[in-house]
């Protein structure tokens, strides 16, 4: 199972971002624990300067607008 | 990795070729804008002089000019920006001295790309790379007031002049303002948790992403204009039309004894009105155009695009976070005092 955390203050791209992984992982039978973020602190301390900002179990794999369906589908 | 690997070169020769081919139909549609607009209005039954068929004339001619222009300028800056992420610019201004800084953070605020709601994690990613405070200010102020909707739309109406001014003047109150934050010494006036994430930085540097192929690079530019134009038309349409209705019935020189170059109140006042007030610059450029063309001076009415579109309340709102109240103030105060030097040079000069 893949931690994912969307990084954001509740803009409508984090939304989107949110929604379409959670697309994509239902899309590809991935099974994954999603998880959004809006405390500035945890934000800053993963390192993300644009938001929204998507970390996969640690790691940061994108910052800065909603990700490419290609991309997202590149995670899983 | 290698961007142009060669099993990528059909798909990239054909991002070119549509690149090359949207250009060429820009240059061609620009150019035949007139005739289009005279065919146009022919087929219109308006008697040239009264005031509706001028308003009709005026909404005809400029709203085309605008959208593709507009067009044109975000495609590019959507390019541009893939050079200069902002991780790729804080490495750039890590460690860079106040002067030099000032001015190297002012001219990338205008090439990175920047959302008001990264507006935080931003400021503590630049404070936490340790570049000083005042540089991350100069970035903070010039990349939302310096962007392409505003030189786009200050180019399609007013011409180059006036753009190339703009663009200078808000890089100039940017290096400044920053410079004298930077002077002041503020640090003590950051939020407690950011002088402490800042402190414990680690030296770790962040990855700086990949540098993309071209293709990447155009559909970038696509995606830019589709999310920037695609959003803002009808506010440019309505603002033209409000501006076109303007052109026909009010008197030419209306505005000329309130916000003319006599009345040097106004520039203060412009600045008061406009800091608190937000609207994109899609919103405020008709204003602006009626105002100008109703003999508001030009000075008056750039002080007041600038402090609409750079200080707003809600961008405060969103700065507390990271600080105090007094570092706002002082901060607001820093920026509207720039542009108001810079509507008062203008009106002098001009």
């Amino acid at each position: 199972m893949k931690n994912i955390k969307v990084l954001g203050t509740g803009c409508a791209n984090c939304r989107n971002t949110l929604k379409l992984i959670e697309d994509v992982a239902q899309a590809k039978g991935v099974d994954i624990r999603l998880e959004k973020i809006e405390d500035m602190k945890q934000i800053v301390a993963h390192g993300v300067m644009s938001t929204p900002g998507v970390v996969i179990d640690g790691k940061v794999v994108h910052a800065g607008g909603v990700p490419s369906r290609a991309k997202v589908e590149s995670w899983f | 990795m290698n961007p142009l690997a060669a099993g990528s070169l059909p798909a990239s020769r054909a991002a070119w070729a549509a690149t090359l081919a949207f250009l060429t139909a820009w240059v061609v549609l620009y150019a035949s804008l007139t005739p289009i607009a005279d065919a146009a209005l022919a087929l219109l039954p308006l008697t040239r002089g009264t005031h509706f068929a001028e308003a009709v004339h005026f909404f005809i001619y400029d709203t085309p000019k605008v959208l593709l222009l507009l067009t044109l300028i975000v495609f590019v800056m959507g390019v541009i920006q893939t050079f200069f992420s902002p991780e790729r610019t804080r490495a750039l201004l890590a460690g860079r001295r106040e002067g030099a800084g000032n001015v190297m953070a002012a001219g990338l605020g205008v090439v990175t790309p920047f959302c008001s709601c990264s507006a935080v994690p931003l400021f503590m990613g630049f404070l936490m790379a340790g570049v000083p405070m005042g540089v991350t200010f100069s970035f903070l102020i010039s990349a939302p007031m310096v962007n392409e909707i505003a030189l786009g739309l200050l180019l399609a109406m007013f011409g180059w002049k006036v753009a190339a001014l703009y663009l200078g003047l808000g890089l100039s109150v940017a290096i400044l303002a920053g410079w004298v934050i930077g002077r002041l010494k503020l640090e003590h006036l950051l939020e407690d948790w950011v002088r402490e994430m800042a402190q414990a930085a680690n030296a770790e540097e962040a990855e700086v992403p990949e540098g993309m192929a071209w293709p990447e690079r155009f559909a970038a530019g696509r995606h830019h204009v589709k999310e920037i134009v695609g959003k803002v038309w009808p506010y440019i349409i309505a603002g033209i039309a409000a501006g076109a209705l303007i052109h026909g019935y009010v008197p030419e020189d209306f505005m000329a004894s309130i916000m003319g170059r006599e009345a040097w109140w106004s520039v203060p006042a412009a600045v008061l009105i406009g800091v608190p007030m937000y609207t994109n610059a899609a919103g405020i450029i008709p204003v602006v155009e009626a105002l100008l063309a109703k003999g508001a001076a030009l000075g008056t009415v750039l002080a007041f695009m600038m402090s609409v579109i750079a200080l707003s309340l809600p961008e405060f709102i969103i700065l507390r976070k990271v600080l105090k109240v007094k570092l706002i103030a002082i901060f607001a105060g820093v920026v509207a005092g720039g542009i108001l030097l810079v509507g008062f040079v203008f009106n002098a000069v001009l």
